[in-house]
């Protein structure tokens, strides 16, 4: 290659855990690091807003976002990289569909802000005093940036080229989606740059179900003995594997625990935690006479929303203004 | 002081860390305030989520410490629903939290410290990063640490299912237990971590004690603070990052306080100011004091040189070694010296290598017994570990059912802010006179705030080792006078 | 007045068939249902009833065959497990359960076709427009 291509980078609310990925991914093969110049990673190199304003229009060839949108800094600044970029990568759940830190979308900003500054117990503020927009004090003048009330995945934003899923994202797959860039072997623009199958059609423990899983209870891991070799949705337990896109190796799965859904919905899906819920709907072994019953395992759930989205909330079609999802 | 406000329920970690510096009319500073734009909402949308799931939900507050709030909050569901990890879940749980201490503090060391420490205060700046540091110890060494941060990692996901958000926490034990296979290869590796300890200690007397300026600039007077001090100790008073009492000691060193648990309440409380989305913790038996060091203070610290003060010693045998030389070389206790974190950092790296080495060897570590499966009806729990980053606590109420009803988080970062602060505003108060702005500023004001590991700059764990920062000069009508870039 | 939308998922084989009944019969009911003719109840996605919401419907009705009766055996029984599983996540998301409803109707009870569409307006109409938390975009 004549010409190294550059590429950028750049957080918006993130936990910081996307950024581990790839610098995982930047210790393992220098080689990648080498054929590309890094334009613009705020959270390593200096730059400037100008510096980006300054590049022609398309001018980094790869732009990796990871982190939901939450202010009006974050959005300009994804909108001024959308331009100077070719491709736009959303980099990580929080990017991909709003993230654990979408499941904010359930309560209100106020309520938020309440809790925290007045009402928690180690919390001392008789004045009532809250972080404001703008503080001053005599000559002292202190800004604060100003949010949105609601957490949006990426593609709510700008238009998003591809999605590297999971929360964190492998870094495995991190350094193949560079591979494939470098490589050109990018498939169409929207995808989701992880095999379009169900968590279930890879996992280990698949083989362990029975041609027709129909279940009678609903179980809460912490409240059970999990058999690690068997199925968790055949033991009752909530696993998202159905409703979820494969290629993370079954990382929760291995670790003894149920997926909870970070790689997202599968090609074609508008909502994952609907997907989730119509598969548990087929599977749960009532009839409409053991109405009771039903009711009864339902229950359990306690959550249906911050389990069937625990990392899909933002982008959910509960939420949704203009249509788009994840790898659409 | 209270207005309308527009601010963000969760972001963690936003854009630049903001440090605004006013002087007053003969040019020297009056007041600087550091700003970080976070706030975390996860407090007020944990609410209605099922209690065993904080575990996975929590760590998503922190993708650099992830390990260490799965602990904390591990831990509180113990507390809340009043059940016990049985020997061998509570012998896994230790050995991975001392995994995670050993590799996130010796990536900071290297990466962050190191470049002030191992290059020197003095060096060029381009030669003040990871580099210079490779540069300095051999590129064999560098290699040696990506390879043992590795092995490291990659044996914590082994035992957790991942190490970034790891999952395996219950309340009452862990989900996945340790063969005897693994355990070979956890001792192989944990006997690696030893070496490569000592290695670290040696390079830091060779590099650091041995450069008389270093010496002098951590021993003077621009980073000193006066404080208390807080950190979790053992049943005989030495370092424990896993579990303990929190005991606190006051800037003469004497025992201030211990708690333990929901006991928290009776001695943090947090201030709110108008210009941050951070809370500063202080000593709630002292009451708010304001912005103050010194023998008349509200303010406490923690990490790990407040976790050497408060304690009387290490718990392992190397490590206690290197806490005497500690202690003999800086000539005081409680010491004082914010640029004595690095030191006691390293230190702290030695004591986990230790104890994975002495966990990897317990009987129990492969015990299939790995859950007790609560039974009481959950109510309130408190979790306390110490984070890299300091003392650690989540605090939840639940309904009957396991439903959280109310979420309280103390994060490490936090309590030190108010310190950070004032270090900053020490530090520049000694860097600019008269208006003149030595352009070392940048640099000494950076190391002001290094030693605390500071979590908002996740940033920092990233390549070249440097936190993006942009200080602003006011003059007193709050005019710009400049402003500052690294790199600029 | 605030007119409701509303629209009704029904079954080919019970349902709708009952819903013709009661037009070829002259009963009249309300206006404000759409009726969208589905193979099954069991065929009918959470995702659609949602959708439905998320356009601008204030109501969906759900109409199936009696337990027992269905055409393919026990689609319906689907059907309700889905509908349970639905109101507790729509709740969650600040929209009033009542706006979903679930009726079983065979092809022969038109009149319930009927007083179903009209009792279900009603409550609709004093429930007032739909708000989906995710309507509108606010910033600041
Ligand atoms: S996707 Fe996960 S790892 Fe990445 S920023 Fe979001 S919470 Fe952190
Ligand atoms: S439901 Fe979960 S455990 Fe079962 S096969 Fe699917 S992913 Fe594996
Ligand atoms: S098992 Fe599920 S939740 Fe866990 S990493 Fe894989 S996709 Fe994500
Ligand atoms: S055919 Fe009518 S509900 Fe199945």
């Amino acid at each position: 290659m004549a010409e190294k291509p550059t590429v950028a980078f750049y957080w918006c609310a993130s936990c910081g855990g996307c950024e581990e990925a790839v610098v995982d991914v930047a210790h393992g093969i220098l080689d990648i690091v080498n054929a590309v110049n890094i334009g613009f990673w705020p959270v390593a190199l200096d730059f400037k807003k100008g510096d980006v304003e300054d590049v022609p229009d398309g001018f980094y060839a790869a732009t990796f976002i990871n982190g939901a949108i939450r202010n009006s800094e974050q959005e300009e600044m994804v909108k001024l990289l959308r331009k100077k970029s070719g491709l736009v990568f959303a980099l990580g759940a929080c990017a991909h569909l709003g993230g654990i830190p979408s499941l904010a979308n359930l309560t209100s900003k106020e309520e938020i802000l309440e809790y925290v500054y007045r009402r928690s117990p180690s919390t001392e503020n008789a004045q009532n005093t809250y972080p404001a927009k703008v503080y001053r004090d005599a000559a002292i003048k202190l800004e604060l940036p100003e949010f949105f009330d609601r957490v949006y995945p990426l593609n709510q934003i700008i238009d998003v080229d591809y999605y590297i899923p999971g929360c964190a994202p492998p870094s495995e797959l991190v350094a193949d989606v560079f591979m494939k860039i470098l490589k050109g072997e990018l498939p169409k623009k929207g995808a989701v740059l992880s095999p379009n199958k169900s968590l279930c059609s890879s996992c280990f423990l698949n083989d362990t179900k029975p041609e027709k899983l129909l279940i009678k209870e609903l179980k809460r891991p912490h409240l059970t003995v999990i058999d690690p070799d068997k199925c968790f949705l055949l033991q009752g337990l909530v696993c998202m594997g159905p409703a979820t896109r494969t290629g993370c190796n079954e990382r929760c799965i291995h670790g003894g625990m149920p997926c909870r859904g970070c790689f997202g919905p599968l090609d074609g899906v508008l909502d994952q935690g609907l997907s989730m819920l119509s598969a548990l709907g087929s599977i749960l072994d009532f009839t409409p006479e053991q109405e009771k019953e039903l009711d009864g395992v339902i229950g359990k759930i306690g959550d249906p929303a911050g389990t069937f989205y625990r990392f899909s909330l933002g982008a959910s079609i509960f939420y949704r203004q203009d249509g788009k999802r994840g790898g659409e | 002081m209270s207005q309308k406000i527009t601010i963000d329920p969760i972001t963690r970690l936003e854009g630049h860390g903001k440090i605004e510096i006013f002087l007053n009319e003969s040019g020297d500073v009056d007041r600087a305030f550091l700003q970080i734009p976070e706030l975390r909402g996860f407090e007020k949308f944990c609410v209605g989520r099922p209690a065993e799931e904080m575990a996975r939900i929590t760590p998503r507050i922190c993708g650099v410490c992830p390990t260490a709030h799965h602990m904390a909050s591990t831990k509180a569901l113990d507390d809340l629903y009043k059940v016990s990890p049985t020997p061998a879940a509570k012998a896994i749980r230790e050995l991975f939290y001392n995994m995670f201490m050993f590799e996130d503090h010796l990536l900071h060391f290297f990466y962050l410290g190191g470049p002030d420490f191992v290059v020197g205060p003095e060096a060029p700046k381009a030669e003040r990063n990871i580099l210079g540091v490779i540069g300095k110890v051999g590129l064999e060494v560098a290699s040696q640490l990506i390879t043992m941060r590795k092995s490291v990692r990659d044996l914590m996901s082994e035992m957790a299912g991942k190490v970034i958000h790891p999952v395996f926490g219950l309340p009452g034990g862990v989900s996945k237990r340790v063969t005897e296979e693994q355990r070979e290869k956890i001792k192989k590796v944990s006997h690696q971590a030893l070496d490569f300890a000592e290695f670290t200690l040696k390079v830091f007397d060779n590099v650091v004690l041995k450069n008389p300026k270093y010496v002098e600039l951590v021993t003077g007077d621009t980073y000193k603070l006066k404080t208390y001090y807080m950190g979790m100790v053992d049943k005989t008073d030495r370092v424990n990052f896993y579990d303990g009492d929190i005991k606190i000691i006051d800037p003469s060193g004497k025992e201030f306080g211990r708690f333990k648990g929901i006991g928290y309440l009776d001695w943090i409380g947090e201030h709110v100011e108008p210009w941050s989305f951070i809370k500063f913790p202080y000593l709630k038996k002292l009451g708010w004091r304001g912005f103050e060091d010194g023998d008349n203070t509200c303010l406490y610290r923690v990490a790990p040189m407040a976790r050497l003060n408060a304690a009387i010693g290490m718990a392992t045998p190397k490590a206690q070694e290197a806490y005497e030389w500690f202690y003999q070389i800086l000539g005081e206790k409680p010491v004082h010296y914010t640029l004595a974190y690095h030191w006691a950092r390293v230190i702290e790296v030695m004591q986990a290598a230790e104890e994975m080495v002495r966990l990897s060897n317990i009987p129990e570590l492969t015990d299939q017994d790995i859950r007790n499966i609560p039974t009481e009806t959950p109510k309130e729990g408190v979790g306390i570990v110490e984070a890299p980053r300091g003392t650690l606590i989540h605090h939840y109420k639940s309904d009957e059912n396991g439903i959280i009803t109310e979420a309280n988080l103390i994060v490490a970062t936090v309590s030190n802010s108010a310190a950070i602060s004032l270090n900053i505003e020490k530090a520049a108060k000694n860097l600019i006179k008269n208006g003149n702005v030595n352009d070392g500023l940048l640099n000494m004001v950076e190391m002001a705030f290094r030693p605390y590991d500071p979590c908002f700059g996740c940033a920092t764990h990233s390549l070249p080792g440097e936190m993006p920062l942009t200080i602003y000069l006011r003059d007193p009508s709050g005019n710009l006078i400049r402003e500052i870039k690294r790199g600029s | 007045m605030f007119e409701p939308k509303i629209v009704a998922f029904f079954c080919n084989w019970c349902t709708y068939t009952a819903a013709d009944l009661a037009g070829v019969s002259r009963m009249k009911y309300s206006p404000n249902v759409r009726i969208i003719r589905v193979m099954c109840s069991g065929r009918i996605d959470p995702e659609l009833i949602v959708k439905a919401f998320e356009k601008g419907a204030d109501g969906v009705i759900i109409g199936g065959c009696h337990p027992g009766d269905c055409h393919y055996q026990n689609g319906n029984h689907k059907t309700l497990r889905r509908y349970k599983l639905l109101k507790g996540l729509v709740e969650q998301f600040d929209i009033e359960w009542e706006r979903l409803r679930l009726e079983w109707i065979s092809a022969s009870e038109g009149e319930k076709v009927q007083r179903v569409s009209n009792e279900f307006t009603e409550q609709i109409r004093v429930l007032g427009p739909i708000q989906m938390k995710g309507g509108r975009v606010v910033h600041g």
